[in-house]
């Protein structure tokens, strides 16, 4: 297949995925089961962009860092502060006075800013954490992320940040497709850096960081570049939650929330971004529609099925993602990547799979024999 | 000696909190020590004692309720180990950190199921819970039997440790795990008794942290988790002294700094330590530096 060929059947395949999309949203009434469909599709776009930008760090770069929900918390904030409109801000800010500030940017450019100031944090905060090996740097980002989430709660700060109260009445997205094109442009954009030099280099720096230095790789120099980079990317990702939530409240951004796209990597397979992709898709889809029947008492006949009440889901849930880390570490994807020739193998394996199953059987006989 | 007299109470319940965060932060050192492993349940598996606390004493007798407690965090800290730890033992290290934070994910949404997201209040242990008069200062026996009791159950694990066939084999293993399987160490059993002796730990640990801290919620385990974990990297991950030294520290810190008026800056306060301990010295107080090797 030609590389031009593949470039037209992908932006087929996006143009008609969109479309479905677009389609589905004017026919769908919101009030039925399958609204449910574009709460997993907004929510899974963003879950899916902060899961690229985490792999991007620890699947890409092999650094263990753990900060992801700081950063998705500055961003939040960035957005939510800045467009909240001024005739608003009275009702908002109401213990603060109406806050500081008395203007409002419109979205899209509040949600690059939101990305820069993560950006800006990350680079300060990498500056010592960097330095750090392994297990150190996990706990060391760990830690940056709760201090940022102690500083956005402090009172001080509260014409700026509303303290520990709920910052609400921003701007927010009225289509499904608004965070779907937005996470894809972004993801685009990491998929770009990834096939770049500079991705080159973060993939001999996760190999082996000093055959990498011997190469000539400066190894700070990288590892602060991908560091940034992805905290850009988290940090448009917590402003694109932001939007989905329609408000935000620090508390939310806990280190709970970093090991749930921590989980998202590894289920989707460290180092593919196809593999991030997908595994956010099932894992909000999972948790917020397939499972939620599990929360409700159910009934098989007169029969009523024992333990189901409000919790049950996430704990079948969370059996599941053991099972998962347990027996396949690999994860969905492992380091591979979707392609076209891939997709089109696996068609044409699918007819032959019955007599590859009896080949191995009976290879299998023959051993035991 | 004015600021000790004023801070005396935030003093006093620093050294009980201190004492709390070390019973828990010698589970994460030792565990560290061994396996290479942050274990991320450990705090949840404290969280899980404390509820079993609540539960316990609505089945049975306090005086049965406690020692009950204890032998049921020490058999699921053995089991955890046994499903989620040992069939990774050949993974590489990330794929067991995570599998510890699919744990604590697990054991987090098992106490959400069980209580219904309801904080419960733990029971009052008579004796332990009633208040005394320290140097002017009122407070609850437990801040004075904490570090008490645990100074006495470190002197105990140290001489368990140093004097005893298993404790030599731990070390053995911390040192080198190749080497001492080789050796005709059993692993397995070494890293069980590992896990044992963490989990009786951190079951006496919440016993005496929710007696004075009352409210059990499923989110109860993952502050004092990760602030034991500073503490054992304080002290040096895999050094025992090191791990209670640290953990008193960060307890009298993080209450003098509540005392300032600086609630939401006490957690804080413990990981900007953490961080500054990092940069400064990454070995902690009495770790072992390691140099890479090609």
């Amino acid at each position: 297949m030609t590389k031009h060929r593949k470039w037209l059947l992908s932006c087929i395949a996006i143009a008609a995925f969109l479309a479905v999309v677009f389609l589905l949203e004017q026919t769908i009434p919101k009030s039925s089961n399958w609204s449910m469909l574009f709460t997993v599709l907004e929510k899974g776009s963003i879950y899916a962009l902060v899961a690229v930008s985490m792999n991007l760090v620890n699947g890409f770069t092999g650094l263990f860092s753990l900060g992801q929900a700081g950063f998705m918390l500055i961003g939040a904030y960035t957005y939510a502060i800045f467009t909240i409109p001024p005739e608003q801000r009275a009702s908002v800010y109401q213990y603060f006075d109406g806050g500081i500030i008395t203007f409002m940017l419109p979205a899209i450019p509040s949600i690059l800013l939101a990305g820069i100031v993560a950006a800006f944090f990350a680079f300060l905060i990498g500056l010592p954490v960097l330095r750090l090996k392994s297990d150190y740097l996990a706990i060391a980002s760990l830690g940056f992320a709760e201090i940022l989430r102690a500083i956005f709660q402090w009172d001080k700060l509260g014409p700026i940040t509303n303290g520990s109260n709920l910052l609400r009445k921003f701007t927010t997205y009225h289509t499904s497709l608004y965070p779907i094109i937005a996470a894809g442009i972004c993801i685009a954009i990491m998929l770009l850096v990834i096939n770049s030099s500079y991705g080159r280099a973060f993939k001999a720096i996760r190999e082996d960081e000093i055959a990498a230095e011997a190469m000539g790789i400066n190894l700070f120099k990288h590892k602060e570049m991908s560091f940034v980079i992805s905290s850009f990317f988290a940090g448009i990702g917590g402003a694109l939650l932001a939007m989905f939530q329609t408000t935000i409240q620090a508390s939310v951004f806990r280190a709970a929330l970093t090991y749930e796209f921590l989980l998202i990597v590894v289920i989707g397979g460290m180092g593919s971004v196809t593999g991030s992709i997908i595994a956010s898709y099932l894992f909000i889809a999972c948790r917020e529609w397939w499972l939620r029947f599990l929360d409700s008492e159910q009934y098989i006949g007169d029969f009523k099925v024992p333990l189901l009440r409000a919790g049950f889901r996430n704990v079948v849930f969370s059996v599941v993602i053991m099972i998962i880390v347990l027996f396949f570490s690999q994860g969905i994807m492992g380091t591979k990547e979707f392609s076209w020739q891939g997709l089109g193998g696996l068609i044409r394996k699918i007819p032959t799979i019955p007599a590859r199953l009896r080949r191995k059987f009976k290879k299998e006989a023959q051993v035991n024999e | 000696m004015d600021f000790i007299r004023d801070n005396l109470p935030y003093i006093l319940a620093g050294i009980s909190v201190g004492g709390q965060y070390a019973l828990i932060a010698i589970g994460y050192t030792m565990v560290y020590g061994i396996l290479r492993l942050i274990n991320f349940a450990h705090g949840d598996m404290f969280m899980i004692a404390g509820l079993m606390g609540v539960y316990a004493v609505t089945w049975m007798p306090l005086y049965l309720a406690i020692p009950f407690v204890i032998i049921f965090t020490v058999v699921l800290g053995f089991l955890i180990e046994r499903a989620a730890y040992r069939p990774l033992r050949n993974a590489p290290r990330m794929s067991v950190m995570i599998s510890a934070i699919g744990v604590s994910y697990l054991l987090q949404n098992l106490a959400l199921y069980v209580t219904g997201g309801l904080t419960k209040t733990y029971p009052t242990i008579p004796w332990i819970s009633s208040t005394i008069t320290v140097f002017g200062a009122t407070t609850k026996v437990v801040t004075v039997i904490t570090p008490i009791l645990t100074i006495a159950l470190v002197v105990l694990l140290m001489i368990l440790i140093h004097k005893t066939k298993i404790g030599m084999a731990m070390r053995a293993v911390s040192r080198d795990f190749e080497t001492s399987r080789l050796m005709g160490i059993q692993i397995d059993s070494v890293i069980s008794m590992t896990f044992i002796i963490g989990s009786f730990l951190a079951a006496v640990g919440s016993i005496l942290y929710f007696s004075n801290y009352t409210g059990v919620m499923p989110t109860a385990g993952a502050m004092p988790g990760l602030k034991a974990f500073v503490a054992a990297v304080f002290g040096g991950i895999g050094s025992i002294p090191g791990a209670v030294i640290g953990a008193f520290i960060i307890g009298i810190c993080e209450n003098i700094i509540k005392g300032m008026g600086l609630t939401t800056f006490s957690d804080a306060f413990t990981f900007a330590f953490l961080i500054i301990i990092l940069i400064v010295r990454p070995s902690g107080l009495f770790g072992e530096k390691n140099i890479d090797k090609v």
